[in-house]
């Protein structure tokens, strides 16, 4: 396989502008990444300041209520900031800060990883300013005011769409004008080489804890993993440490919004086609001449009409499964495991958990299913009333 | 008058971009296809050439420009939602392609080529006399993604060096067919009052190593800007500057444009002094 591709996938499609930065990060974390120091340093800031490792929570009433399957929740929900994200923010601006970089810069969906990158550049010491469709900064309110008030500067993007897809391009043309000083922190498995390996090998945290917690806890690994796809970075660090592992079936979760068949929805894998775009080639989004298509998803953060390029890889061998889940079930998820377990999962998680209500009843009672709870939904509570009929506004 | 290459399965094929740099410095002028309307498009080629352009590029307009300022940004926007197709833009090139006879190429970004079909896009190139093709999205470590097709049907696939490119401009510019593009500064396109890049330096590091010529691209908008920059490397490319007249002026650009072209077209010339 040649250097930052995942079969056919992957590569390094980016202006010639940033070529020797790419290649600079590249080197600094080959380094890093088996520098013991640094590897202490992440570690430490993982226990001590993220939470970690998140708890592998038995979900006892749901597995009772369901009536098949064991069911296990990742709680990455619990995480500080409150989701997955922070695992990969901290590696990327602690490297950054290895690099000499003073100023980080990222793309933010509904505010996730732009909370959690600008919660990194607040303890780290770092200037930070975070690109955020204009659509999404009015959708996302309370995000955009808590990334100020941890120090970052907001950008609304007006271009395109105004949503995810356009934070990235701005990001990507904001860092074309400054790079010196600058590293762009991806949000997820994407972009251009050595994003995708960096932000999965942040983030593989997830199923090298899941994997030990499960066998201290079971004795042996689990019958599936399941979890939501966007990008796909908790998915793929949920998944990484099982790759190997070929009787642990990996199951990635899509926004299918109002259906596969409806135009309204972000279904990579069911709807794209082979691309080029944000720097790797993978499936995408799109029309007959390679115009990426406008998606939609009530979850602004899998509202991203690409996958990460390993994603790609894995569905075309047929590692890992990917299957499309409605904004219905979505919800219907959402609201089951908040009266079920008290556990209130983000939108974006909700869709695994759609899954694992699906397919748990249909397994016997000894098999296992880990879910990851990529994120905790208080974010999403105004949005899901909304969809209920309750005029709510945060 | 333009003739289509012939059909050599694209063994030895004679560059034609060479042309627009014989014995002169160029001026490059840039235009998004399809804004507002192909028409519109096709006027503006034949105003372009007419008021002294030496080469011209057409940029195909895609949905997600990244290495574009808001300028062109807004340009493909236009574009798309007027209608305009990768279909019917190359239609509109063949046609042009009548009257025009100066170096053509495309400046567009990868997906609109791979989704196309590499095969079908570069055939159709030859067909409609395109002669090259920019993609700011495919550097040097990616460029095998399309050299080979490109060289297949006699398209020069032109590379493009930065001011971060350093060590690296030798290495491209080795490799580099049509003309070496060298961006001026960092960041996106789009209209600058001052570039303060050492673009002598970099044009130096180019013709170490090769004769392909090297025309220097982004923020020049002033006849002053492109003197010195075609004083600097052997032409000048402006794109955002003649954009934002098609923006202002819709359908009765080409005038605009043209009076424009001839004042930077004599901009170069000085340059030859």
């Amino acid at each position: 396989m040649k250097k930052g591709r995942f079969g056919e996938y992957g590569g390094q499609y980016v202006p010639e502008t940033l070529m020797n930065a790419i290649h600079e990060l590249e080197e600094a974390y080959e380094h890093y990444k088996n520098d013991p120091e640094f590897i202490k340093e992440l570690d430490e800031l993982n226990r001590n300041y993220a939470g970690r490792p998140s708890l592998l929570y038995y979900a006892e009433k749901m597995t009772k209520d369901l009536g098949g399957a064991k069911i296990y929740l990742k709680r990455e929900d619990l995480n500080h900031t409150g989701s997955h994200k922070i695992n990969n923010v901290l590696g990327q601006v602690l490297l950054a800060k290895k690099m000499g970089k003073t100023r980080v810069i990222a793309e933010t969906g509904a505010g996730q990883h732009g909370v959690a990158t600008a919660t990194a550049a607040a303890l780290m010491g770092m200037e930070c300013e975070i690109f955020m469709g204009k659509e999404d900064t009015i959708r996302q309110a309370l995000n955009v005011y808590r990334m100020e008030l941890l120090g970052a500067k907001v950008h609304p993007v007006t271009s395109g769409t105004q949503t995810l897809k356009d934070a990235v391009n701005e990001t990507m043309r904001e860092w074309t004008s400054r790079v010196d000083d600058t590293l762009y922190v991806l949000g997820s498995v994407m972009g251009p080489h050595p994003f995708p390996t960096i932000v999965r090998d942040f983030q593989s945290v997830i199923s090298k804890e899941i994997k030990a917690q499960m066998l201290a806890r079971e004795g042996r690994l689990p019958d599936a993993v399941v979890a939501c796809v966007g990008g796909g970075s908790n998915a793929m660090g949920s998944f990484y440490e099982f790759l190997e592992d070929k009787e642990v079936a990996l199951i990635g979760c899509e926004a299918a919004g109002l259906g596969v068949d409806n135009p309204k929805n972000a279904a990579t894998i069911a709807n794209g086609s082979e691309g080029i775009f944000h720097g790797m080639k993978s499936l995408f989004c799109q029309n007959e001449y390679g115009q990426i298509a406008p998606v939609y998803s009530i979850s602004a953060g899998l509202d991203y009409p690409g996958i990460g390029p390993e994603h790609a890889m894995l569905h075309d061998t047929g590692r890992a499964q990917y299957v499309p889940i409605t904004d219905d079930e979505a919800v219907e998820a959402f609201e089951y495991l908040s009266k079920t377990e008290g556990i209130i999962p983000a939108i974006e998680s909700s869709h695994a958990l759609a899954h694992v209500m699906k397919i748990a009843k249909t397994m016997g009672k000894d098999k296992i299913i880990v879910c990851t709870v990529s994120g905790r939904g208080d974010k999403d509570v105004a949005a899901i009333a909304r969809y209920r009929g309750v005029e709510l506004y945060e | 008058m333009w003739q289509p290459l012939p059909d050599i399965g694209g063994l030895n094929y004679m560059s034609r971009i060479g042309k627009a740099f014989e014995n002169k410095k160029a001026f490059i002028a840039f235009v998004t296809g399809g804004d507002p309307d192909l028409d519109t498009t096709e006027q503006l080629l034949y105003a372009m050439e007419e008021a002294g352009a030496d080469l011209i590029e057409i940029g195909i307009p895609f949905s997600d420009p990244i290495a574009e300022g808001a300028v062109i940004q807004d340009a493909n926007e236009r574009a798309l939602a007027a209608g305009c197709t990768t279909d019917k833009l190359f239609d509109t090139v063949k046609k042009a392609r009548e009257k025009v006879s100066v170096p053509l190429v495309y400046l567009t970004y990868a997906n609109a080529i791979v989704k196309y079909g590499k095969e079908k896009f570069m055939d159709r190139c030859r067909d409609c006399g395109i002669d090259g093709v920019i993609v700011p999205d495919v550097p040097f470590e990616e460029k095998e993604e399309l050299a080979e097709v490109c060289n297949a049907y006699g398209v020069d696939l032109i590379s493009m060096i930065a001011p971060t490119s350093h060590e690296r401009i030798r290495t491209i510019a080795k490799e580099a067919k049509g003309f070496v593009y060298c961006v001026s500064s960092l960041g996106v396109t789009g209209v600058r009052t001052q570039i303060t890049t050492d673009i002598g330096a970099m044009v130096k590091l180019v013709k170490e190593v090769t004769d392909t010529p090297c025309a220097i691209g982004f923020g020049i908008a002033t006849p002053e800007q492109a003197e010195k920059m075609a004083s600097l490397s052997d032409g000048a490319i402006v794109g955002s500057a003649i954009v934002k007249l098609v923006a202002q002026h819709g359908k009765d650009a080409p005038a605009h444009v043209a009076e424009y072209v001839k004042s930077m077209k004599e901009a170069v010339k000085r340059a030859e002094a």
